[in-house]
């Protein structure tokens, strides 16, 4: 059982600097992202795209601001549950809360801190007629360990970043690999598209463009797909171990539905005193919540962030004074 | 109201809105809607990087032509093929397409 003060649901710039301002007043933080890395929807979907509206950054790219929070708050020491999905909330006797996740691991904490954004990521499937019953058993649509893949057989489908990056990462590990691709150009960084190209002239991989999987077939686990060819209108079948169609993620609010929160639509109503939710001990920030005058901006988010742990220290310690105390006076202490 | 123009929109239930849009706040249609209410998912915020702002165009009116990062965009989604299919927010609000009739695409929905 992981055990923490404040358990931070969502990974992104929110949940990231809550492990910042937590820290400041000696909270200790730990956090769950259903996606492989932090950094949210930044890391996600536009890391290369630049923010103007940071306060103290004329610009700066997503993904550098995602670092830049994780460097911030590592002097805090924050724990991280990375590729589980937050499934289950549980209040025990003493207003303290279990989490488990899809996997089954376990968090205890007296403050959960929902920054889950637009919710969990998952995957977009392609419209296969077996493909649920291969999920699992052949079909991965998130690469956790590539050394799962070493010495197998693999088909990629996808034409952006992540089908092209994991092309090349795994043409060195697994034993074959098969990219298939429903057009001829790709989304995905120009140097990327070349390597792909040259891996493909080379032989060492398989690639397939005006292509998509059309059939899948196995026994009990994933042993064939048919490629089609979209322009020629052939299709072949290739035997393999792994199907893995990266055609991006896209968010659902997921299980926290399930969570007795009062909702509006897709978000967490709170009160913004403090963005506490209708359940004392469990917050809302950043783009999750919903008040009157909401902006989702991430710059609304630290704020939400910084006043939700002043509240959360009050329910830790209900017999101390909290005094504010700037980081130019006291600097930063981790522990 | 010379600035404003109508847009015609119907939801996932079928329901046919009537909207106004001005034109001179640089909005574009997935703001426009936004702006009205309709439930638009719009989970990039209209950077064309995500599909959940997917229209399918009705009218004929003169679109501004599709960006690679746009096609590509919809054929990831597995919206491309549609008939009309665009993504809302690279259409800028322009006396261009007023009157513009737009049905939303289900990715839009954000309850999915």
């Amino acid at each position: 059982m992981i055990e923490t003060d404040i358990l931070i649901i969502g990974a992104g710039p929110c949940g990231l600097f809550t492990v910042f301002e937590a820290g400041l007043i000696k909270l200790r933080c730990h956090l769950i992202d259903s996606l492989p890395q932090p950094g949210g929807q930044l890391a996600e979907i536009y890391p290369k795209k630049p923010i103007y509206d940071v306060p103290g950054f004329p610009s700066i790219l997503a993904g550098e601001l995602v670092n830049n929070l994780i460097e911030q708050g590592a002097p805090f020491n924050p724990g991280f549950t990375l590729g589980e999905r937050a499934e289950t909330i549980e209040r025990l006797e003493d207003d303290t809360f279990i989490v488990t996740t899809n996997r089954g691991t376990k968090h205890k904490a007296p403050v959960i801190a929902i920054a889950g954004g637009l919710g969990c990521f998952e995957p977009r499937k392609p419209e296969l007629e077996n493909l649920a019953k291969f999920e699992d058993f052949g079909v991965d649509y998130i690469i956790k360990d590539p050394e799962k893949f070493r010495d197998k057989k693999v088909v990629i489908a996808g034409g952006g970043d992540s089908a092209l990056d994991w092309t090349i990462f795994l043409a060195e590990v697994a034993s074959e690999v098969t990219l298939v691709h429903r057009r001829t150009k790709f989304r995905g960084a120009l140097d990327s598209v070349e390597k792909v190209q040259h891996l493909a002239e080379q032989g060492k991989i398989h690639l397939h463009i005006n292509s998509e999987v059309s059939h899948l077939a196995g026994d009990d686990t994933l042993s064939t797909v048919t490629i089609s060819d979209k322009v020629e209108k052939t299709s072949i079948d290739r035997t393999t171990d792994y199907f893995i169609p990266l055609f991006g993620l896209s968010p659902k609010l997921g299980p926290l539905k399930e969570w007795g929160l009062d909702l509006n639509r897709e978000s967490i109503s709170v009160n913004t005193l403090d963005y506490s939710t209708n359940v004392p001990g469990i917050y809302a920030i950043g783009d999750i919540n919903d008040y009157e005058g909401k902006l989702r901006l991430i710059l609304c988010g630290f704020h939400e962030a910084t006043l939700m742990v002043q509240s959360a220290y009050k329910r830790i310690h209900p017999d101390k004074n909290l005094v504010l105390k700037y980081t130019t006076v006291s600097g930063v202490n981790s522990f | 109201m010379e600035d404003f123009i109508t847009l015609y929109v119907t939801d996932l239930k079928g329901v046919r809105h009537e909207i106004q849009a001005p034109t001179d706040m640089g909005l574009n249609l997935m703001e426009a809607m936004k702006a009205n209410e309709l439930p638009v998912k719009a989970t990039c915020g209209g950077m064309a990087m995500c599909a959940t702002c997917n229209i399918c165009v009705k009218s004929d009116h003169p679109l501004p032509e599709m960006s690679e990062d746009e096609e590509d965009m919809l054929d990831e989604a597995f919206v491309l093929d549609i008939d009309g299919s665009r993504l809302s927010c690279q259409i800028p609000v322009s006396s261009e397409i007023d009157g513009l009739e737009v049905v939303l695409g289900s990715l839009t929905d954000p309850e999915e």
